[in-house]
């Protein structure tokens, strides 16, 4: 159960969340600039808000009255960026094995196999993310956010940067990852065909604001 | 060919031992330097670059006096020094060390800055969410990605230091054996009648040497240029 009550001025933009997420893949949809990419931010720990808090199941991960601010390493949060982020110094096996390993965790090869052959990557395990195509290295930030072992998944359209065979490629992971995985998502985006598939619950946001909360019947308005 | 006299080889012997310890001890500051520089805002940062870069812009010969009033053997920092921790530096090759490594600093550091300033921010972000705290983001991110500029700068003050003569002499004179490094060998061959051929040898010891740090740098950026690109 994930709980957003947060506010925070951004120039002269005033972005203004208020939403619950209870498991599952939660989207955040409305136009660019509405402040989507902002809110997944504050959760990750990565903006601090103005003010309010931030629940993850029973940890608080920012409550401004009570002066708790969980530094970003510490909330186990995954996130996949939209341009994947990829350690270029690193093969994508340690790439993969990164937030396992920042995590102090014992390797657990039944959960990396089991990552890598969900998302399809294992024949890339040996390359270096110059070498993969835009596809590959999305799949890939989505194993490595997954491999952290994240209480939360946090997705920032993830499938942006692809053309539409690319985006037909990776959704099924992705609707595998929300059915088989159990992490609860958040995931951002402003096209709703791309979204249809992977939503359990819709948040709307605009110009800063939760305009609409529920169903998948809000993508069509 | 070259016929270099025993007191020759001493000569290179101790100027790349005095290059390479001036490198290689300052090499951590240098990168902390560099880091603060870079990524850091407080109060008097421009004095903070502008001392690191004074070395650059003050004749050799008068950073190798303040060397001396600081560290020389009855000076404050030198006595101390000396007492608490047997470290000497007046007229010793680790003062020749001390004073290429000053030389040589403000390069290795803008090398560094450089290189630190170029990495994506993004990178360390995403390194955060992972799980890194701010110790191990330095270790397994930052200092990764800064590796084509920190062997740049450990190269530049590699040459700055071979090549290293006003300071070093002023500071800890040009006792053979000890401080005498090649350039000043060369410099006291030009001064006796006829030594100009002896002078020459050493010369062309100085040009092999140069070049072939000059090579092994490339190399090393090359490749770890390669590995920063992802392939």
């Amino acid at each position: 159960m994930l709980v957003v009550e947060v506010e925070k001025k951004l120039g002269d933009f005033t972005l203004n969340a208020l939403f619950a997420s209870e498991g599952g893949a939660t989207v955040l949809f409305g136009p660019s600039g509405a402040g989507k990419t902002s809110i997944i931010n504050m959760i990750a720990g990565l903006m601090r808000p103005d003010r309010g808090r931030i629940l993850l199941d029973d940890v608080v991960l920012f409550d401004r009255d009570a002066r708790v601010n969980m530094p970003v390493w510490q909330r186990r949060v995954g996130y996949v960026f939209q341009e994947g982020r990829l350690f270029p110094h690193m093969s994508i096996k340690r790439n993969l094995d990164y937030g396992r390993w920042m995590g102090g965790h014992p390797a657990d090869p039944a959960a990396f196999g089991h990552a890598v052959d969900l998302l399809d990557i294992g024949h890339l395990l040996d390359r270096r993310p110059g070498k993969l195509s835009g596809g590959e290295r999305q799949r890939v930030a989505v194993g490595r956010a997954l491999l952290m072992r994240p209480r939360l998944l946090l997705l920032d359209e993830p499938l942006a940067s692809l053309d539409a065979g690319r985006k037909n490629e990776i959704l099924p992971y992705l609707e595998r990852l929300r059915d088989e995985a159990k992490v609860p998502m958040i995931y951002v985006s402003h096209d709703a065909a791309e979204v249809s598939r992977i939503a359990s619950r819709v948040v709307r946001v605009e110009g800063g604001k939760v305009t609409a909360t529920g169903g998948v019947e809000l993508l069509d308005a | 060919m070259l016929n270099l006299t025993p007191e020759d080889w001493i000569a290179v012997q101790l100027s790349l031992r005095i290059a390479a310890v001036a490198t290689l001890v300052s090499l951590p500051f240098g990168i902390a330097m560099a880091y603060v520089l870079a990524r850091k805002d407080f109060w008097g940062k421009s004095l903070l670059d502008a001392i690191v870069h004074l070395p650059l812009v003050l004749p050799p010969v008068v950073t190798g006096y303040l060397l001396l009033i600081t560290f020389g053997r009855r000076a404050p920092v030198g006595a101390f020094l000396a007492d608490n921790f047997g470290i000497v530096f007046s007229f010793r090759w680790t003062g020749a060390a001390l004073a290429c490594g000053v030389m040589a600093f403000p390069l290795m550091v803008r090398a560094i800055r450089l290189s630190i300033e170029a990495i994506d921010r993004r990178l360390e972000d995403a390194a955060s969410t992972l799980g890194a705290n701010r110790f191990w983001l330095f270790i397994t991110i930052t200092l990764p990605l800064a590796l084509p500029g920190i062997i740049a700068g450990m190269m530049l003050a590699f040459a700055r230091a071979l090549g290293e003569f006003g300071a070093t002499i002023t500071f800890v004179s040009n006792i053979p054996g000890e401080t005498q490094t090649i350039s000043a060998a060369i410099y006291t061959l030009t001064q006796v009648p006829g030594g100009d051929s002896a002078a020459l040898q050493l010369v062309v010891v100085a040009v092999i040497i140069s070049i072939a740090a000059l090579m092994a740098s490339e190399f090393f950026a090359r490749r770890a240029g390669a590995r920063l690109h992802g392939v």
